[in-house]
């Protein structure tokens, strides 16, 4: 008995999810030995989106070993995974951060044969393609770096060659949020933030690299620029775009820029602000305020972002064996469930269907009417029987992404120019 | 005269002096070094490091040590870099005024107008309280006040002052000089109510039976006794001015940038040798201010 952990899960979840999680809970069965795998820490760091503690309590007790979570903002974290490689075992970053890492060899490829789910992640992570007929989304798109040639591999290759950088977790689609009772019309375009109609109550994001492809969707939504990749802008299409914005700023459409979530949610929930580029936690945050707001999809497609876990070059041996165990967990549905249930989505979201109810399933991921209230893994409650989620099914939202959050070639002539935008 | 005490004082008692000399600087030397250590670990040091920092050469997500003056030239020829000291320079110099007034007359309340010293010490407790509370506090708690839909917009429009919001009354100079005036007139307020409880009130006095009027002994007496006071209050307030960044990000809703916000963005994008000699350049900025303003004031006289 104390020599095998098995993957427990709670009586409440078993008898909700029924014969579904009987099926999941096979998945996973841990390959190390008990006694020692509790003396096995991995330290994982990485954004607070998905570093969640009640992750860790869930793996000690699905699996016995201690994960320490380290959230540190996205700049910190691709220092440390750069620069401090003996300082953590599991990098939880961003794809367009694995670019940037990938190349100084901190991190290790992962063998594809031994992820079970491999074969059922979502085609976005392994061909590009959501569904056969998708095309692919400029930026940086997650299977561009997700594949390398072999184990030592430094080179991204654009097939499925069986090593993998990262384990997509989690990843969403970015737009624009509205206040529909203080704009009164419909919105439909990205152009509207820069719309005279909303001078002085207009906002945008103050961290350069995604600030940069919201204000590209909003230059190519009015026609002003085409950009070959939004992604990686040439310092002709950042002088235009940053121009626009300037202009703009001096007219005194914006009434604010903000670099955190409270900001954003603050700025939209006092009305100070009606339009403006916001995450969509925080559009939740205003909505339990009792304050309506919109994540408005729009014409042109959304901007998306994903993150996934690397693995550190360091790890070897019975640590290693457990990062495959965790990595595998994480797959297995729980926690897949647990970030749907904020508006996330998972990796391989037909494991996450069984840890969540029939109405959250259908609200959150098929973008049918809720038939009871859905609240947050928190219980918070988000929204009412009867309300569908903006923006509808996973398809539709993550069938019409235009752009993934990238790092430019020009990162740092943007980043000096994007300075010059907030002086001005 | 003076050639006279130099010598005279070693011939006096020149047997005990060399006795005791040696001893006496040692214990002198050790009498100082702590304060010695502890100002060359925690001052020195971390400037010369900065200092050695703004040299190095920095790649997206590392540092390594060079002797470039690529940081230097870039900060200097960029336009916004002399935008944004202008900037600085300006919230700098308003706040000053403003602080000044201010601090000025609730210190000369406090030291003549006020005559027990009981009411005195009770007053000035009492413009420290909100110094009880965090900076941040203070500064964030402007913002639903002055807000679009906040209560100095709504107590304005239901007075039928205004027709529509002000909008300039969050989010601008205004409100970022609003939040300075606020943090920092205490630390006007306090040497300047020093100094003037130590002016012998006898020369107002004399001031007075001598025929000069109110404000000629405001003028010609007071504020020159005052001066070592203002001089530290400014010094306080010019060098907490333009070293904050966190005030002018939040009360400007980001749209300003002073040069705090300077190097706060260039450490958040791991660019620490520009944001060090931008640090450098604000140093010696301030430091030159401060210069030139104990050229006009001695206050180690004064003192």
């Amino acid at each position: 008995m104390t020599t095998i952990p098995k993957v427990r899960y709670s009586r409440r979840s078993m008898l909700r999810t029924g014969a579904a999680a009987l099926g999941a809970t096979a998945l996973p069965a841990p390959m190390v030995w008990g006694q020692e795998t509790k003396d096995i820490v991995l330290r994982q760091f990485g954004t607070g989106v998905s570093n969640l503690n009640d992750v860790a309590n869930k793996v000690k007790e699905d699996l016995g070993f201690t994960l320490e979570m380290t959230a540190l903002d996205s700049d910190s974290v691709t220092q440390r995974a750069a620069t401090q490689p003996d300082s953590f075992d599991i990098a939880d970053i961003e794809y367009w951060i694995c670019k940037k890492v990938w190349p100084t060899g901190n991190l290790q490829a992962m063998d594809t044969s031994r992820i079970i789910q491999y074969d059922n992640i979502v085609g976005i992570f392994r061909t590009g393609k959501l569904n056969p007929t998708s095309t692919i989304a400029q930026g940086t798109a997650p299977h561009t770096v997700g594949f390398v040639e072999g184990p030592g591999g430094t080179e991204f290759v654009d097939n499925e060659s069986g090593w993998m950088t990262l384990i997509p977790t989690i990843y969403n689609a970015d737009t624009l949020g509205i206040r529909p009772d203080l704009i009164g019309r419909p919105i439909n375009n990205w152009s509207e933030l820069l719309n005279p109609e909303f001078q002085g109550k207009a906002s945008i994001l103050d961290i350069s690299s995604i600030g940069i492809m919201d204000m590209a969707m909003v230059c190519e939504s009015m026609g002003e620029i085409t950009y070959a990749d939004k992604g990686n802008m040439t310092r002709e299409e950042i002088d235009r775009t940053i121009a626009i914005f300037t202009e703009a700023k001096q007219n005194g459409q914006f009434r604010a820029f903000w670099k955190t979530f409270d900001e954003s949610v603050n700025l939209m929930a006092s009305g100070e602000v009606v339009i403006q580029s916001m995450w969509s936690p925080a559009i939740t945050a205003v909505k339990s305020r009792g304050i309506p707001c919109i994540y408005q999809p729009l014409e042109e497609g959304y901007r998306s972002w994903g993150g996934g876990i690397g693995l550190s070059s360091n790890l070897s041996g019975m640590e290693l064996d457990a990062a495959y165990d965790y990595i595998n967990w994480y797959l297995a549905g729980w926690v897949g469930g647990y970030l749907m249930r904020q508006g996330y989505y998972s990796a391989v979201p037909e494991t996450s269907k069984a840890f969540m109810t029939e109405n959250e399933w259908g609200y959150w991921f098929e973008g049918k009417e809720a038939t009871d209230v859905i609240t947050s893994p928190t219980g918070d409650e988000l929204a009412q029987a009867g309300e569908t989620r903006d923006g509808g099914s996973f398809e539709e939202r993550m069938g019409a992404v235009a752009c993934w959050n990238a790092v430019m070639d020009e990162n740092q002539y943007m980043v000096r120019k994007w300075n010059e935008f907030i002086a001005a | 005269m003076t050639d006279q005490t130099i010598t005279a004082v070693p011939s006096a008692d020149p047997a005990p002096r060399s006795r005791r000399a040696p001893n006496r600087h040692l214990t002198g030397w050790l009498m100082a070094a702590p304060l010695a250590v502890v100002l060359g670990l925690f001052l020195i040091l971390p400037i010369l490091t900065i200092v050695v920092v703004s040299f190095w050469g920095a790649t997206e997500f590392s540092i390594y040590p060079a002797f470039q003056f690529d940081n230097y030239a870039f900060l200097l020829t960029s336009e916004v870099t002399w935008r944004v000291f202008g900037n600085t320079f300006k919230y700098a110099a308003i706040t000053w005024v403003c602080t000044l007034l201010i601090g000025f007359t609730v210190a000369y309340y406090l030291a003549f107008h006020i005559r027990s010293l009981t009411w005195q010490v009770a007053l000035f407790l009492l413009c420290t309280i909100p110094f009880l509370t965090s900076n941040i506090i203070r500064m964030i708690s402007w913002i639903p006040f002055l807000g679009r839909e906040g209560i100095a917009n709504s107590a304005l429009l239901s007075w039928g002052v205004i027709d529509a919001p002000l909008d300039w009354l969050l989010f601008s100079d205004f409100s970022v000089i609003l939040a300075f005036v606020h943090l920092y007139t205490l630390f006007m307020v306090v040497p300047i109510f020093n100094t003037m409880m130590r002016i012998d009130r006898s020369l107002i006095e004399a001031a007075t039976d001598a025929g000069a009027s109110g404000w000629q002994t405001l003028w010609h007496v007071i504020v020159p006794l005052t001066k070592p006071g203002i001089m530290i209050g400014t010094i306080f307030v010019v060098t907490l001015v333009m070293g904050d960044f966190i005030t002018v990000r939040f009360m400007s809703g980001s749209q300003s940038a002073n040069v705090g916000r300077l190097i706060s963005n260039d450490i958040g994008l791991l660019q620490y040798p520009s944001a060090s000699a931008t640090a450098v350049v604000l140093l010696i900025t301030v430091l030159l201010v401060i210069g030139v303003l104990l050229r006009f004031v001695d206050i180690r006289k004064e003192l």
